[in-house]
């Protein structure tokens, strides 16, 4: 080999190897929304999440701005080995540069490490685990929507402030059950409250009543319900056959959609308390989202899970244009870079923990009689402002927040 | 007094919960083995069947105004014909051949069946009342008993009973048996045999259409109510023992309590209990606790 191909050689090398400039790696923004796409979360996120993110895109107007953004969706069934292997499969084949949405927090958590090694981008939306900003933080992730340390402050503090000081509860038996029943003992118990019992049931259980046995016999003021979707309303509905509002003991949802709501109708889940942090009939433009996002999913409005895929995947195009490259830590720099403004959650910040702040609302379920229109079900009780919704920066144990 | 650290009044409320459900799993594994010991279909479609049901008793009260009382009636009777057409269409040719081809079409159908309802409903579910006759419950002492859970139980143990006694007991259930053992010799007696088959399995799924009008004003009427249950009826229907009609009624009842007390010593097996039992049964009786060994 002559010196003069060798030196050549070590050119193509040196440039092949020379970080990435700036651009829009393969000339794509490949987004792919991981959901659960046929179980019990399918229909508080599922294809709705695959819409939001698909009017984030038009409404950005990404052809006309000349990014070529194409949008994959994937089923990955509550599984976190599912979960995985799609994300791989995602980012090592499929040259998918941003993963969307990603319910269940044992997957979130999953897909969040492998981000993580790929150097890619993560939004979650979804998933609730408080840990995805706090020891599982991570350059390449961001909490968008909600998460359980929020809802713990919002709900746990209001009941426990309302009397509500002694608990039971039913935990949904997986990351996102346990990080939720941790973060409202916290607020309980912090607020002079005590914890009388606590049950853990698998995922996706049908059959609550021995469950709600054990509520009754602990004589509880308040049943905590650490779970989600299907879980959530077959425990409400079952609680209703027996009598637990009738007995004196209130059901505190922990985390309750706009769907949910939905399935078991206001007359089962009027009264019920709870923290949401976007809320289809907030104002005019969340209505014009609503209309819109409707007509395009069966005429199911969006819950808070596909507000915040739409916004996150607003601010990330926001943030590739700006940049002109699509690489997973930067473009995720650049996002906690720039201030945050769209139609959904109004103006807001991300922080160095991946945390995106924003107000969250107490809302309550309005009564059959209250509600006017088709999906009027919620009274807005209070707005938590958006510097005390989450858990502060110093307090998550991340190690992205420099002591 | 207590055993283990629970209190013995708490037992006697979940046993009772657990036979409640039992009732269901009794119900569902009954049509099962109806099916599987009269025409050697093993019918993955059960599950879907079920679910069935319980969206034609949501469909009577939106659509037509008939109530639970009307839904338990016609549900049944409705998707027993959906059952009829396909065992004409499609079922009966598969009888000849191994277990194998009538599970993959059944599971497909389940599928497909599944899939369309999703894709039209969702996944979160319907809402279906109570019926108001019996709504609210009693206070036993050791625990609060809705009336409905009562009526679930004691109407299932007697559609179980019944059918146990015709097909037992009766010249009907005898044909039936004998249809089953020798079919070319009963038609020669001159029972008409494939329609007596195509009633049987339009039977076996009417029960499960009932069992999904029971048990909608308990859950939500969801399209993915029966994949959640089919695969649990089965291990019933193992642990029982194929083609056994006493058998799947006890082992229903029985699992069903035995699920219920998991779920206060370790609720976190309470969905993997009856599997740990099958494999039990199945590596010291491979026929099943009341199965006949072939």
């Amino acid at each position: 080999m002559t010196i003069a191909r060798i030196v050549a050689l070590i050119g193509v090398l040196a440039l092949a190897s020379s970080p990435a400039r700036a651009q829009i790696s393969d000339g794509v923004v490949k987004i792919g929304v991981l959901n659960d796409q046929s179980s019990l979360y399918a229909d508080l996120a599922g294809q709705g999440s695959v819409v939001a993110a698909r009017m984030a895109v038009e409404d950005y107007g990404a052809a006309a701005k000349g990014l070529k953004v194409e949008i994959v969706f994937a089923d990955h069934q509550n599984k976190a080995d599912v979960g995985s292997q799609l994300a791989r499969q995602w980012y090592d084949a499929e040259k998918v540069d941003l993963i969307l949405d990603v319910p269940n927090s044992g997957v979130a958590l999953a897909v969040n490490q492998i981000t993580r090694d790929k150097g890619k981008a993560f939004i979650v939306s979804s998933a609730a685990s408080s840990d995805l900003t706090g020891k599982a933080c991570s350059p390449n992730t961001i909490h968008w929507t909600y998460d359980t340390w929020a809802l713990a402050n919002g709900t746990g503090n209001a009941v426990v402030k309302t009397g509500g000081d002694t608990w039971f509860f039913m935990t949904a038996d997986y990351a996102f059950g346990h990080a939720l029943e941790r973060d409202v003992e916290a607020v309980v118990l912090k607020n002079g409250g005590k914890v009388l019992g606590k049950v853990r049931h698998p995922l996706n259980t049908q059959d609550f009543s021995s469950f709600l046995l054990q509520a009754q016999a602990s004589k509880a003021k308040i049943i905590g319900l650490a779970n989600a979707g299907g879980d959530t309303t077959n425990a409400i509905k079952q609680g209703a056959e027996f009598g637990i509002v009738k007995g004196g003991q209130k059901f505190a949802g922990l985390l309750v959609f706009l769907t949910d709501v939905h399935a078991l109708g206001l007359e089962k889940a009027q009264g019920l308390t709870f923290t949401e942090t976007f809320y289809w009939d907030l104002n005019e433009k969340t209505r014009a989202f609503a209309k819109r996002f409707a007509e395009r999913n069966r005429g199911i409005h969006p819950t808070m899970i596909h507000a915040g895929v739409y916004a996150g995947t607003l601010h990330y195009l926001k943030a590739v244009e700006a940049l002109k490259s699509d690489e997973g830590a930067k473009v995720i720099a650049k996002m906690k870079e720039l201030p945050t403004d769209d139609p959904l959650f109004g103006k807001g910040t991300i922080r160095v923990d991946g945390r995106k702040i924003h107000p969250a609302y107490l809302v309550e379920v309005k009564k059959p009689a209250e509600s006017k229109y088709p999906w009027d079900y919620y009274k807005i009780q209070a707005t938590i402002p958006a510097e005390q919704a989450f858990r502060p920066l110093d307090q998550g144990g991340c190690e992205l927040v420099k002591k | 007094m207590t055993i283990l650290g629970v209190p013995t009044q708490a037992l006697f409320g979940q046993l009772l919960i657990g036979l409640i459900n039992g009732a269901f799993y009794a119900l569902l594994s009954l049509g099962l083995s109806v099916i599987f010991g009269l025409l050697n279909i093993i019918n993955f479609t059960h599950g879907a069947q079920y679910m069935m049901g319980a969206f034609v008793a949501y469909f009577l009260l939106q659509w037509a105004g008939l109530g639970y009382w009307w839904a338990l009636l016609i549900a049944p009777v409705v998707v027993g014909i959906t059952g009829i057409v396909l065992e004409r269409t499609m079922l009966k040719r598969l009888y000849q051949l191994d277990h194998l081809y009538g599970l993959l079409l059944t599971f497909g159908f389940a599928l497909i069946i599944q899939g369309l309802f999703r894709h039209e409903y969702g996944s979160s579910g319907l809402p279906y009342s109570m019926p108001r006759e019996l709504a609210g419950g009693q206070n036993l002492g050791f625990m609060f008993l809705p009336n409905y859970r009562a009526w679930v139980i004691v109407f299932s143990l007697a559609v179980c009973l019944t059918t146990w006694y015709v097909i037992e007991r009766t010249r009907l259930g005898s044909y039936l048996r004998a249809a089953t053992e020798n079919p070319a010799l009963v038609q020669a007696f001159g029972i008409n045999v494939p329609r007596m088959i195509t009633l049987t399995y339009g039977f076996g799924v009417g029960l499960a259409a009932l069992a999904g009008v029971l048990a909608a004003p308990i859950y939500q009427v969801n399209p993915l109510m029966g994949a959640d249950l089919i695969i649990v009826v089965f291990a019933v229907v193992v642990i029982g023992g194929l083609g056994s009609i006493m058998g799947s009624i006890v082992t229903g009842f029985a699992l069903g309590v035995v699920e219920g007390f998991t779920k206060v010593f370790y609720p976190e097996a309470s969905n993997t209990v009856i599997f740990v039992i099958m494999a039990l049964v199945l590596l010291v009786r491979p026929s099943g606790l009341f199965g006949r060994a072939s």
